[in-house]
């Protein structure tokens, strides 16, 4: 370990490559906490929206035709609109107006912090893309599926729960996988309301440390990886839940 | 996707053609297009002025007259953002296309690093190519003794044209190889060189598919511009901040974020349902 913080350290000064995550434990620190933070908030988001776009596939088989309504202007609106100005509505425009609330300390704070400003956001945003996604999937059913399980006695939630929804879900997996890449590109957003994730972390190292053209490159090939094992990973479960004679 | 075995569990189904993953956006799927969800913003937009307007502090001028004070401010700050995403839009297409076309050549080593560079810039956050072109690209152009400044927002407009390139790169190779086979063999047979076939044959065919896509593309852009104001450029983001800020009203803060999001969404969402007829009218099988 010693060598290579040493390693690291002569690269700094003789071979003009300031690699300080490697030798420096206060700049590592930081980049391991930004790291964790980036995945903890793909995680929560991505569980988030995927609840979100059940749910809202679900209202969308419902008979009342103002809820399907929306379903579909929420669906619409944050697709059409930047994530950012998103972003900033709920943070600056949305959050200012709850009321403040003392914390342990009798201090007033917000009632909802920055990274579950993040959360929220980003959940709304890549689930109003899931909805669609598991609606294309639910499509895929066929009406004599439904009608046999409603001959069985099934319940209309049952019949979603547990016959539509894990046959859509297999149609929608390529679809759900691709919108899940893009959740994880879209939490580097939380940067601009100061989310001490990866890039904010990294912004902070190269600003203080002095690297930005090393930090760069360490920083695209994090989330390169990142978003490489994440694909991996998804490719073995989409092979897992495939079923068997129907190839698309 | 598309699916037509009959299987007893599952009916033909289709799944959105092309997925053209961006952080802004991802597919645009047949989905039922009305004006619902514009109504909605339209009413929630006019909402959040009542509510401003009651909340105001008497003396003090409305909401909405001090909205329609900054509107021109604002406005062209949008007009800079539109400029920015249909130059993004132009460098990237140019970059993308030769991205693409390097992606299908014979040539091996040439076709492998084209798809390496492809998936490398595909798979980074829009945001990380923005910091990165503009820490790293120079401030100024010097060349045989000519140097030309490199203003900032230039920058920022080479680095959306990664992306954008990245993904033109997939559409063109998507494009090219969705074209039947047997339409190259007997372009072959008619002695056709290689050359001839894909610039008189292939491409024709294909660009009408990649229309779709590419438009998708650009309302994903056009939805990711106002990330330019993270890194320091004054667009339409960044004038609603400064005006918030110089007013210091707190019950302005919601009908002007709305504001911007309404504006975002008139712009792109025409483009959406454009996209769709677009793809209804070419979902023929040649």
């Amino acid at each position: 370990m010693d060598t290579i913080e040493t390693f690291f350290r002569n690269l700094a000064t003789g071979g003009g490559i300031n690699l300080s995550i490697v030798y420096d434990p206060y700049d590592r620190g930081r980049f391991i906490t930004g790291l964790v933070t980036t995945i903890e908030l793909s995680a929560v988001c991505l569980v988030l929206s995927v609840l979100i776009g059940v749910a809202g596939a679900w209202l969308q088989t419902a008979h009342s035709a103002f809820v399907r309504r929306c379903v579909q202007g929420y669906v619409q609106f944050f697709r059409n609109t930047p994530p950012l100005v998103q972003l900033y509505f709920f943070y600056f425009a949305v959050g200012s107006v709850l009321p403040r609330m003392a914390d342990q300390h009798g201090a007033m704070v917000p009632p909802v912090s920055n990274f579950a400003w993040a959360i929220i956001s980003f959940s709304f945003f890549a689930g109003a893309f899931n909805i669609e996604i598991f609606r294309a999937g639910i499509q895929a059913v066929s009406t004599a599926t439904v009608e046999a399980a409603e001959a069985l006695g099934f319940t209309r939630f049952q019949i979603f729960t547990r016959i539509v929804l894990p046959l859509a879900f297999r149609v929608s997996l390529p679809a759900l996988s691709n919108n899940i890449v893009n959740l994880v590109k879209t939490t580097t957003l939380a940067y601009a309301i100061g989310v001490p994730e990866l890039l904010y972390a990294a912004a902070q190292i190269w600003s203080e440390s002095l690297n930005v053209r090393e930090m760069m490159n360490v920083l695209l090939v994090s989330y390169v990886a990142l978003i490489g094992v994440l694909v991996t990973v998804i490719g073995r479960w989409e092979r897992a839940m495939r079923i068997p004679g129907y190839t698309p | 996707m598309r699916a037509l075995a009959p299987l007893p569990v599952l009916l033909p189904f289709e799944l959105p053609a092309r997925c053209v993953p961006g952080d802004a956006g991802f597919v645009i799927p047949r989905a039922v297009f009305t004006g619902r969800a514009l109504a909605l913003l339209l009413a929630t937009f006019a909402l959040s002025l009542v509510v401003g307007e009651a909340l105001a502090a008497p003396g003090r001028p409305g909401v909405v007259e001090t909205i329609l004070k900054w509107v021109p401010v604002i406005f062209t700050g949008f007009l800079f953002n539109l400029l920015v995403s249909v130059l993004a839009m132009g460098l990237g297409t140019f970059a993308g296309a030769g991205l693409g076309l390097a992606q299908i050549s014979p040539v091996a080593p040439l076709s492998r690093v084209a798809w390496a560079a492809t998936q490398f810039f595909r798979n980074a956050p829009w945001l990380v190519l923005l910091f990165y072109a503009m820490s790293l690209l120079p401030f100024q152009l010097t060349f045989a003794g000519w140097s030309a400044p490199f203003p900032p927002w230039i920058k920022a407009v080479v680095g959306l044209a990664l992306p954008v390139m990245a993904n033109v790169s997939e559409i063109v190779r998507g494009g090219v190889q969705s074209i039947p086979r047997d339409q190259w063999e007997s372009a072959e047979s008619l002695a056709f060189t290689r050359r001839q076939t894909l610039w008189l044959i292939v491409l024709p065919q294909a660009v009408k598919r990649m229309t779709p896509p590419w438009m998708n593309l650009y309302a994903i852009l056009t939805m990711a511009t106002p990330l330019i104001s993270i890194i320091g450029i004054a667009d339409a983001m960044t004038l609603t901040r400064g005006a918030l800020s110089a007013e210091g009203r707190p019950e302005l803060l919601i009908p002007m974020y709305l504001m911007l999001l309404v504006w975002f969404f008139l712009y792109s969402y025409p483009i959406a349902r454009w996209t769709v007829r677009l793809e209804e009218k070419y979902a023929v099988n040649i």
